[in-house]
């Protein structure tokens, strides 16, 4: 497995970052501040704070920063590392701090005693430590006494003080290699070395470092110190090395290091023998010149747009979703502008109607247009402090005001925030309510904002009939702006036949994509189209009514007696052999590798309207080069996800005796089967079945009598997905956010084929010679199967409860349920595991009402709750039941 | 019994059963309408302004009021009561002008009366010892937030002077023949990192070790401290006092508290503990909660697993304690996970370097 590495954020370090030392000394602590705010935005999972800077009183510096950083959540969020070379400095430090810190550093440097005095302190104070390979013969240079220090330290903290070994990290020293004096020659070696024997001598205990020494003789060459950086970490990782301060954002990938200049690295850390007759550092000091000033990586970039006059430099950088020049081409608009709203109406808008014309012809897709609107929003951001500062400024005119919403009970906003980027990118206003908003709160909003249109949208069956709510309180409220309808559940048939009939004084459009959405839109908002557009949607809805009634009487069902008469009869009575083990185990903390090597990408691709089947998609003629791009990103920051651990997996699984009754499951207490537990509730296909089908329910793949089991699992790979989705948001990122929230979806589902695998060979156990590839584990191919409720096999989302009960899913993976049954996190999935080998998935399809009256007397409900939550199943129409 | 040989027993009590803590102090106080005269006594029939509230100070001035509610709580069922020193610290008690020595002898007092009343009931019910908690409660002043909504980094008190504070109450308690310290309703993690300090501080000068009972405060359904701390953060940043119990108290009733003692129940390789108000006051600011409502909720949380010690805080009574102890008998108590080594930091934020 390869090892995570931890980035320590080193831009708040008075001796490693010059500009950090200007802002201290001179006293400039909110910009100082921001310089620590910036670091954790860009991803530093630990913050290195060092006031070691002989003009400053070190002790209150110190206090003085860390108070200011408490105050400051997005700051404070993360832990701190208090880095001084003095213990007055580092004791002033560990008094600030409510969370667990890193003391960086103590040594034996002043001999035993006070070693011991100051580990104590932080074992009272609560704080990990970082040791330097320090004693009192001085700093360890060789590998050899690297490790004697090392070691003598751990036995000191381990055996004699009680120091958790867990919370130990080593500073073996990093010294400047190619220095043109031989004895430094081998100092990387001797690191690499010390850290490989700290790693497999001294359990639990880290490797850390400060990597930026390494390069020290090539300062003023910073493509080339990258280089350096980059060869050693990678080599020094591979030994051991956990974490590092280091400015990670910079440094080229190994493998794109020109392969010139990574050989003479490399022969330059590993300290191998010379080549040729000049040595390793000769040749790498003649090699560096011809570097500098190349961004020192090998890529080659095509930086000729850069000669384009600014607003095609404009124009670029939109289409291509360029960010790096991006407030200098916007600055240098502004200047140009007579006024700064000009430059967005101007270049800005030209590029995003370049960018609007090349998605609408299909010759840019979702991923490059929601990068383009990353770029847009940049150079707005820029733009407004002048804006404001230009006191008769009048406001930007939009294209028009819109309103979305996540409806109640609902969490799923992939597809929503999609659209929303693709409307501001049109220059349309969005107002972003969020997840699970009220019916009433959404139209409070669309009051108080005055805005042209409310979009709602959602993904789990129950919105639906929040939908329909959410129409019939505009039409009682008295509004008459149009409403547009989308997300997965959602459907043209639903709209028009549900939702539109509730809402007489406006319009409401059914939106199936985010590529129809400004069509849609526009045609709305259009003063000359407006009136034609809604009049052709409203007619088009009256004729799938109409379909929709005919369809419905011809559609013949058989009774459920009949059905059940019908039902699976398995061929193979065996029932598979007793789990493992009975009643619930959680898995926490999943290793998030092994779910990335799980990953299904083609709905991946899909939930960013790319649609094909991976890899090939990414060869396909037309999205190739978009699909490339977009899986390129999400490896980037799947890394990530995986390396820093933004993600935490946690899951359950459960097994039960379990019996079939009728259409219900009965799941028992015990394995003598006397006392039930819990009882799943099933739904029966009615359709006519041609060809000796039988008429399936969940429950014939259950042993009615004797032994048989089921088996139940919840699992989410989310948590900590939607803090870091709005951190992007955020910071005007909508592309990584979108990205975010992907990622964390399909690891929830490759988390639940992997535990299904691990449930079939092991912890059920009914394959346990089952050797599938990750193809095969997509493909379906292989025995038992795992449904969930709200899905066509079990279309009842109520059965969660059950469920979740059963697997107490709330403690034992932090998954909980809202009112309309979607899981939060959002990235969870859940279900039943069947283990009979004859066991498939199918649909249950439309059922008639003796089906929703018995499933309500078994349920417990009236039968007007039943066809609530099995309306987008009902054979008939229960309003007119009730009106005959 | 030594005060050894009551540790031993409270470790062996808390491996068999779900324990219980007492409930209120405020509400059984205020009930009884003591007057100023009550809570000045003799000793302080002089002091300038008021001391009325001062619920503290009863175990100077009114020490059978105390000892009657210690006896309450312990016939309702309770198998831990705390003494009434909640905020007796030097810090606390500046709003009364209470100089050291008065607040040295309320804790050492306190003590004394919670020890009495607990060895009585032991005497009387062998096969059911009681303990008793030496309340260390949070101050008015927080080391991790601004005393100055123009300055942030502005701070009422130092980490030294909190210190000394906790120090000197954790001793005069310890004096006074408590069984545990309970560190409660805290509000700002590095104050209670003070107090852990101060404590530990003292075992190294050689005063024999208590068990420690760690209980945050979340402040709404965030999920939160005061301070900003989530539920595992805040359990990664007290880790290092090794406590007995940890928990939360507070703030919420059973229904809102219940995840986040979900969260640190996952968590915590240590006993979890929870006492929530009784419900949410109402607009009169009082606790309409029932006593078997408030039970109901405690006892979901045992049967589920979720918890070692529980009781109840802010509006409960005898009779919700009653119903509490009655809720989780012959339950098993929770069994403790056992987590795999790693690195585990916080900011706000829980940080996990994992091996």
């Amino acid at each position: 497995m390869r090892p995570t590495f931890i980035n320590v954020g080193e831009r708040t370090n008075v001796t490693g970052s010059a500009k950090f030392r200007k802002l201290i000394v001179e006293g400039d602590y909110p910009a100082a501040l921001s310089v620590a705010r910036q670091q954790v935005e860009a991803g530093a999972t630990i913050l290195d704070v060092n006031m070691d800077e002989g003009l400053l009183d070190g002790p209150k510096a110190m206090t003085t920063f860390l108070n200011l950083m408490a105050a400051e959540p997005d700051i404070a969020r993360v832990p701190v590392m208090i880095d001084s070379s003095k213990w007055e400095v580092i004791e002033a430090g560990l008094k600030c701090v409510q969370g667990k810190p890193i003391v960086n550093s103590i040594s034996l440097k002043a001999g035993e005693t006070e070693f011991r005095e100051q580990a104590v302190k932080c074992l009272r104070y609560g704080a990990a430590v970082v040791v330097m390979a320090f004693d009192e013969a001085g700093q360890a240079d060789t590998a050899a006494r690297k490790i004697e220090i090392c070691t003598r330290a751990y036995r000191i903290l381990v055996d004699e003080v009680g120091f958790p070994p867990e919370d130990i990290i080593f500073d073996p020293n990093i010294f400047a290699v190619a220095t043109g004096i031989e004895e430094h020659d081998n100092y990387a070696v001797d690191f690499i070395e010390a850290t490989r024997a700290i790693k497999a001598t001294l359990p639990f205990a880290r490797v850390s470092g400060g990597v930026s020494n390494v390069s020290f003789s090539f300062r003023g060459n910073e493509p080339v110190r990258r280089a350096i950086h980059s060869v050693f970490l990678y080599h020094a990782i591979q030994a051991g090395m956990d974490m590092g301060i280091v400015n990670a954002g910079d440094l080229p990938v190994y493998d794109d290091i020109d392969p010139v200049l990574r050989e003479a690295v490399e022969d330059v850390i590993l300290n191998r023998p010379p080549r040729t007759n000049v040595s390793n550092t000769e040749r790498l000091v003649e090699l560096a010149p011809t570097y500098k000033g190349d961004k020192g990586a090998a890529r080659v970039v095509d930086l000729s747009w850069r000669e384009q006059p600014v607003g095609k430099r404009i124009e670029h950088a939109l289409v291509h979703g360029i960010t790096d020049w991006i407030e200098a081409d916007t600055e240098e608009a502004r200047l140009q502008s007579e006024r700064p709203l000009h430059v967005i109406e101007g270049p800005l808008m030209d590029g995003m109607n370049v960018v609007g014309d090349l998605f609408g012809s299909g010759k840019m897709f979702l991923p490059q247009v929601v990068k383009s609107a990353r770029v847009m929003k940049q150079a707005v951001a820029y733009l407004e402090p002048f804006m404001e500062a230009e006191k008769a400024g009048q406001p930007r005119r939009q294209a028009g005001r819109i309103l979305m919403a996540t409806v109640k009970g609902d969490v799923h906003d992939i597809g929503k925030n999609i659209v929303g980027v693709v409307l501001q990118c049109n220059n349309y206003e969005v107002i972003d309510l969020g997840v699970m908003v009220p019916a009433d709160r959404i139209l409070d909003a669309a009051v108080e904002h005055r805005v042209d249109m409310v979009g709602l949208s959602g993904l789990i069956t129950p919105s639906l009939d929040e939908m329909v709510f959410v129409a019939s309180e505009m039409e009682r409220r008295g509004f008459d702006i149009p409403l547009l309808i989308g997300g997965a559940t959602t459907s043209r048939t639903h709209t028009a036949v549900k939702v539109e009939p509730r809402y007489s004084r406006g319009s409401t459009t059914y939106v199936i994509d985010a590529s129809r959405a400004v069509g849609v839109v526009s045609g709305l908002l259009s003063p000359t189209d407006k009136t034609r557009n809604e009049q052709a949607t409203r007619e088009e809805y009256v004729r799938i009514r109409e379909q929709f009634a005919r369809g419905r009487e011809t559609k013949a069902r058989a009774t459920l007696a009949a059905a059940r008469a019908n039902r699976f009869r398995p061929t193979d009575a065996a029932p598979p052999p007793r789990p493992s083990f009975l009643g619930v185990r959680a898995f926490d903390g999943w290793d998030l590798k092994d779910l990335a090597n799980h990953i299904d990408w083609t709905p991946f691709f899909a939930s960013w309207e790319l649609i094909g089947r991976f890899p090939h998609i990414l060869e396909d003629e037309i999205v190739g080069e978009a699909a490339r791009d977009l899986y390129r990103d999400a490896r980037a920051m799947l890394e990530r996800i995986v390396g820093e651990k933004w993600f935490t997996a946690r899951g359950v699984v459960g097994f039960w005796p379990a019996n079939a009754r009728d259409d219900d499951i009965v799941v028992w207490a015990d394995e003598a089967r006397t006392t039930e537990l819990a009882r799943l509730h099933g739904l029966r296909q009615q359709m006519d079945k041609a060809n000796g089908k039988p008429n399936l329910c969940l429950s014939d793949f259950v042993a009615e009598n004797g032994d048989d089991w089921i088996g139940g699992f919840a699992v989410t790979a989310g948590h900590g997905e939607r803090k870091r989705a709005e951190a992007f948001k955020a910071a005007g990122d909508d592309y990584s956010a979108i990205l975010t929230t992907a990622l964390a979806d399909r690891l929830a589902e490759a988390f639940a084929e992997r535990l299904h695998k691990e449930v079939r060979r092991t912890l059920w156990g009914y394959a346990p010679d089952e050797a599938t590839t990750v193809e095969d584990l997509i493909g379906e191919n292989y025995r038992g199967i795992r449904p969930a409720p709200g899905y066509p096999a079990q279309p009842d989302h109520t059965e969660k409860t059950t469920l979740f009960r059963l697997l107490q899913a709330e403690a034992n993976a932090g998954i909980q349920l809202t009112e309309g049954f979607a899981m939060t996190p959002t990235a969870a999935v859940s279900g039943l595991y069947f283990g009979h080998p004859e066991s498939h998935y199918f649909g249950v399809g439309k059922i008639d009402r003796d089906q929703v009256e018995d499933y309500a007397r078994r349920k417990g409900w009236d039968v007007a709750t039943a066809e609530r939550w099995l309306s987008p199943i009902l054979n008939y129409d229960p309003m007119k039941r009730a009106a005959a | 019994m030594t005060r050894a040989q009551r540790i031993s027993a409270l470790k062996a009590a808390a491996r068999e059963r779900v324990l219980v803590l007492d409930g209120s102090w405020g509400v059984m106080i205020q009930r009884r309408g003591l007057a100023e005269a009550d809570f000045r006594g003799e000793r302080f029939a002089a002091h300038n302004g008021q001391m009325k509230g001062n619920n503290d100070i009863l175990c100077l001035t009114r020490p059978d009021v105390i000892a009657e509610l210690h006896d309450q709580y312990f016939a309702a069922g309770a198998d831990i009561s705390e003494t009434n020193t909640f905020s007796a610290t030097t810090i606390a008690q500046e709003d009364y002008g209470l100089d050291e020595q008065a607040v040295w002898d309320i804790n050492l007092e306190g003590a004394k009366l919670a020890r009495a009343a607990a060895d009585r009931w032991t005497a009387q019910e062998p096969h059911k010892p009681r303990f008793v908690a030496g309340s260390i409660g949070p101050l008015n002043k927080m080391l991790s937030m601004s005393s100055d909504v123009n300055d942030p980094g502005a701070r009422g008190v130092t980490f030294d002077q909190v210190y000394e504070a906790y120090r000197q109450q954790a001793r005069a308690l310890h004096q006074g023949g408590v069984d545990l310290f309970l560190i409660e309703t805290i509000t700002d993690t590095l104050n209670c990192k003070a107090a852990i300090k101060a404590i530990l501080d003292l075992e190294d000068e050689g005063l024999e070790p208590l068990p420690m009972w760690i209980s945050g405060t979340i402040v709404d359904r965030s999920g939160r401290t005061l301070s900003g701390q989530t539920a595992e953060a805040f359990w990664n940043s007290v880790r290092h006092a090794k406590p007995f119990a940890v928990g939360f108290n507070c703030a919420l009733g059973g229904e809102l508290m219940r995840p986040f003692i979900a969260e640190l129940s996952r968590v915590a390789d240590t006993l979890v503990a929870a006492y929530p108000n009784a419900g949410l006051p109402n607009a009169m600011g009082q606790y309409d909660e029932q006593p078997h409502e408030t039970a109901h909720f405690i006892e979901e949380w045992a049967r589920s697993g979720l918890v070692n010690i529980v009781g109840g805080c802010c509006g409960t009574t005898p009779e919700h304690i009653r119903h509490v102890a009655e809720g989780v008998a012959g339950v098993t108590p929770r069994a403790i996970p056992e987590r795999p080594r790693a690195m585990r930091l916080a900011g706000l934020e829980p940080f996990e370097l994992v091996a």
